[in-house]
C-alpha cells in the first residue's frame, strides 16, 4: 500500500464500481469485474441487476463467487434460468445495458484476447478462451473493461480476437453489422480511459491520485493518448474502501475453506 | 425405459470407445462420479463435448482418453487454466488432441438445436470474433425475411450424455433444480442419457409444477451416487468445494503428481467414496 492509504487495485475496483448505475442491467465477467459490480451494489447502486452467465438474474452474493456458477449466486437471485435462455432471451434479446469484461490481452481499440498467446493452432500458451464474452461484447448495449496495466497485457496487436471491440477503429463495428456501442470505458489501476468519438482509440481522461502520465505510458504497450483536459479520479471514500475490503475478507475466508460451515 | 443400475454397470452399458459424449453441468451438478467411473473403465478415442470442460475433462484428457474436445471455455472457473488440457494442446501430451472451439452462446444454441431435432442452430453471434476464422463449423446464413446475416453452427447430438441431478422418484423421473445450466438440452439432444442422483424419493407429488423434471422415458439409466458431483455441488445438498478447485491447479501442473493423484483418488476408489467427500460441505439442517 502506498502512502495514499489505498492500493492501485483498490482504486481500480472502486473507480469501476462508480461507473455503474442503480438502473443498470449488468452482465458480469468473473474476477475484477465481479468485485467492481458487487461494490457498486453494496454502495451507491443497491438495485442494480447483476447477471452471471450461469443463468442467475438479479443476484446479490455475500461473498464474491469463485466461479460464475457458485451456489450463492442462485440462492440470492431473483430468478435462475437455463443457459440457452440466458444467451438467447436476455443477452441476444438486447436486455443487457452493460457487459463488464476483464482481459488477458487488450489493444487500444478495446479488442480482447483471452484465447491464446501465440498462434491459434500451435499456441505458446493456451488460455481458457471466450466463454460468453464473444456475444456479450456485441449484444450488450455498452461494454466496460477493467484490468491492471502491464506491457504484456496492453499491447499494440492482440494475438487473437476473442471479443470484438472497435476492430480497426472508426466505424468498424457498423461495417460488420454490429449495432451496439461496444467498449465505452476502460478502468485500469492507473487511469480511466474513454474511446475517442471518431477514431475509437482509448484515450486517458482521468489519472488516479498520485499517478503520472509517464507511469501510464511505461505500463502500456501502445503510445498513449491523453485528453486535453485531464481529470484526477477522486480518491476512494472511507465507505467504498471499507465495503471493498470487507467483501474481499469474507471472500478469502470462504474460498480457503474457513467459511465452509456457513458456505452451504 | 429407464433402469436403476449400479454406476459401474450404467457406464459400461452406455459408453463405448470412440463415442461422442457429453458430461454436462454448468459449474453446478457436474457428473464427477460418472466421469471417474469412465476413467476407471479406461475408454479410448472419445470425443468429449462440454461448454466448460473443467476438472473432469482435464482428468480424462490427462489420462489419454480423448481424441477431440468440443468446448467454449477450457478453464478452471475462477482459478485459471486447465493444465492437463494445456499440455495436450500445446505439447501433444499424453496424445494429440483435436479441438473444436465455440462461444457459450454457440454451444448453448447447438445443444438446444440438438434437443429440438434440428440440424443446426441460428443466432446472432461470432461477429468480429476470431473463432469464426479457425473453426470451420462456424458459418453464416441470411435471414430470408430481413436479410440479416446470422451465425449458424451444427446441432450437438451426443451418443450419450451424463448428468448429475438432485433426485429421482421411484419410477425414474428426474428433478434438476438450482443452476440448471444445459442439462435438459444435453439429455434431450443425446441418443441415450445416464443420470446420477443424490437420492431416490417415493414420488414428486409435493413439487412445484414448473420445476425441471426429465420424464423417465428420456433416460436410459439412473445410478444413486450421494456426493457424486464433488467437488462441484448439488443445490440443497452440499456446497461447492472451492478449496478443491484451488488445489487442482497445483496437482494438474505436474505430470507425475497428476498420475499419482489419479491413482489414489480415482483408480483405487469407487463411486461409494463420494459420500464422505461432501460430509463437511453439507448444509446444517
Amino acid at each position: 500500500m502506498s502512502d495514499t492509504g489505498f492500493t492501485p487495485n483498490e482504486m481500480m475496483t472502486i473507480a469501476a464500481s462508480r461507473a455503474l448505475r442503480n438502473d443498470d442491467v449488468c452482465f458480469v465477467g468473473i474476477g475484477a469485474p465481479s468485485a467492481a459490480c458487487n461494490v457498486a451494489r453494496l454502495t451507491h447502486a443497491p438495485d442494480i441487476t447483476l447477471i452471471y452467465e450461469s443463468g442467475t438474474i438479479g443476484t446479490a452474493p455475500d461473498v464474491l463467487p469463485l466461479s460464475i456458477g457458485d451456489g450463492e449466486l442462485c440462492e440470492t437471485a431473483v430468478t435462475t434460468v437455463a443457459v440457452p435462455e440466458m444467451f438467447r432471451y436476455w443477452l441476444q434479446g438486447g436486455r443487457i445495458s452493460i457487459g463488464f469484461l476483464g482481459a488477458a490481452q487488450l489493444d487500444k481499440f478495446g479488442n480482447i484476447n483471452t484465447t491464446v498467446i501465440g498462434g491459434y493452432f500451435h499456441p505458446k500458451t493456451r488460455l481458457p478462451g471466450g466463454g460468453g464474452a464473444p456475444e456479450i461484447a456485441t449484444s450488450s448495449k455498452e461494454i466496460y473493461i477493467t484490468m491492471a496495466q502491464t506491457k504484456r497485457g496492453m499491447v499494440e496487436k492482440i494475438d487473437f480476437f476473442t471479443s470484438f471491440g472497435h476492430g480497426e477503429g472508426g466505424d468498424h463495428r457498423k461495417r460488420l453489422g454490429i449495432e451496439t456501442s461496444g467498449p465505452t470505458l476502460l478502468i485500469t489501476d492507473l487511469a480511466i480511459w474513454k474511446p475517442d468519438p471518431v477514431s475509437k482509440e482509448f484515450t486517458v481522461v482521468s489519472l488516479h491520485p498520485g499517478v503520472t502520465r509517464e507511469q501510464v505510458q511505461d505500463s502500456c504497450g501502445w503510445v498513449v493518448k491523453f485528453a486535453e483536459a485531464l481529470d484526477e479520479t477522486p480518491a476512494p471514500s472511507e465507505l467504498e474502501l471499507k465495503t471493498l475490503r470487507d467483501l474481499q475478507a469474507r471472500t478469502k475466508a470462504a474460498h480457503e475453506g474457513t467459511g465452509k460451515a456457513k458456505a452451504a | 425405459m429407464v433402469k436403476f443400475l449400479p454406476l459401474k454397470q450404467a457406464v459400461a452399458e452406455n459408453l463405448k470407445d470412440g463415442d461422442t459424449v457429453a458430461f454436462e453441468g454448468f459449474t453446478h451438478l457436474i457428473p464427477t462420479a460418472a466421469a471417474h467411473e469412465a476413467i476407471r473403465q479406461g475408454f479410448r478415442n472419445l470425443t468429449l463435448i462440454r461448454m466448460t470442460p473443467d476438472l473432469i475433462y482435464d482428468q480424462m484428457i490427462g489420462m489419454g482418453m480423448a481424441k477431440k474436445i468440443v468446448f467454449s471455455y477450457v478453464g478452471n472457473p475462477g482459478v485459471g487454466l486447465l493444465r492437463r488440457a494445456r499440455d495436450a494442446i500445446e505439447n501433444g501430451f499424453p496424445r494429440s488432441l483435436e479441438i473444436e472451439e465455440h462461444s457459450h452462446a454457440g454451444m448453448a444454441n447447438a445443444y438446444e438445436a440438438g434437443a429440438s431435432g434440428l440440424p443446426c442452430a441460428v443466432f446472432r453471434g461470432y461477429r468480429g470474433a476470431g473463432l469464426a476464422a479457425v473453426n470451420p463449423n462456424i458459418k453464416s446464413v441470411t435471414c430470408p425475411f430481413t436479410g440479416e446475416v446470422l451465425a449458424a453452427v451444427p446441432s450437438i447430438r451426443p451418443d450419450v450424455t451424463f448428468i448429475h441431478a438432485q433426485k429421482a422418484d421411484k419410477k425414474g423421473n428426474v428433478l434438476v433444480e438450482g443452476i440448471i445450466g444445459i442439462q435438459k438440452e444435453a439429455v434431450l439432444a443425446a441418443k441415450r442419457a445416464v443420470v446420477t442422483v443424490e437420492e431416490v424419493v417415493d414420488n414428486f407429488d409435493d413439487l412445484h409444477p414448473n420445476l425441471t423434471v426429465l420424464p423417465r422415458w428420456t433416460i436410459a439409466a439412473i445410478s444413486v451416487v450421494p456426493g457424486g458431483s464433488h467437488p462441484s455441488y448439488a443445490h440443497g445438498y452440499y456446497a461447492r468445494d472451492n478449496a478443491a478447485y484451488l488445489e487442482w491447479d497445483e496437482i494438474a501442473a505436474d505430470r507425475e503428481k497428476f498420475q499419482a493423484w489419479m491413482q489414489a483418488n480415482v483408480i483405487d476408489k469407487s463411486a461409494d467414496d463420494f459420500g464422505a467427500r461432501v460430509e463437511h460441505l453439507r448444509k446444517a439442517a
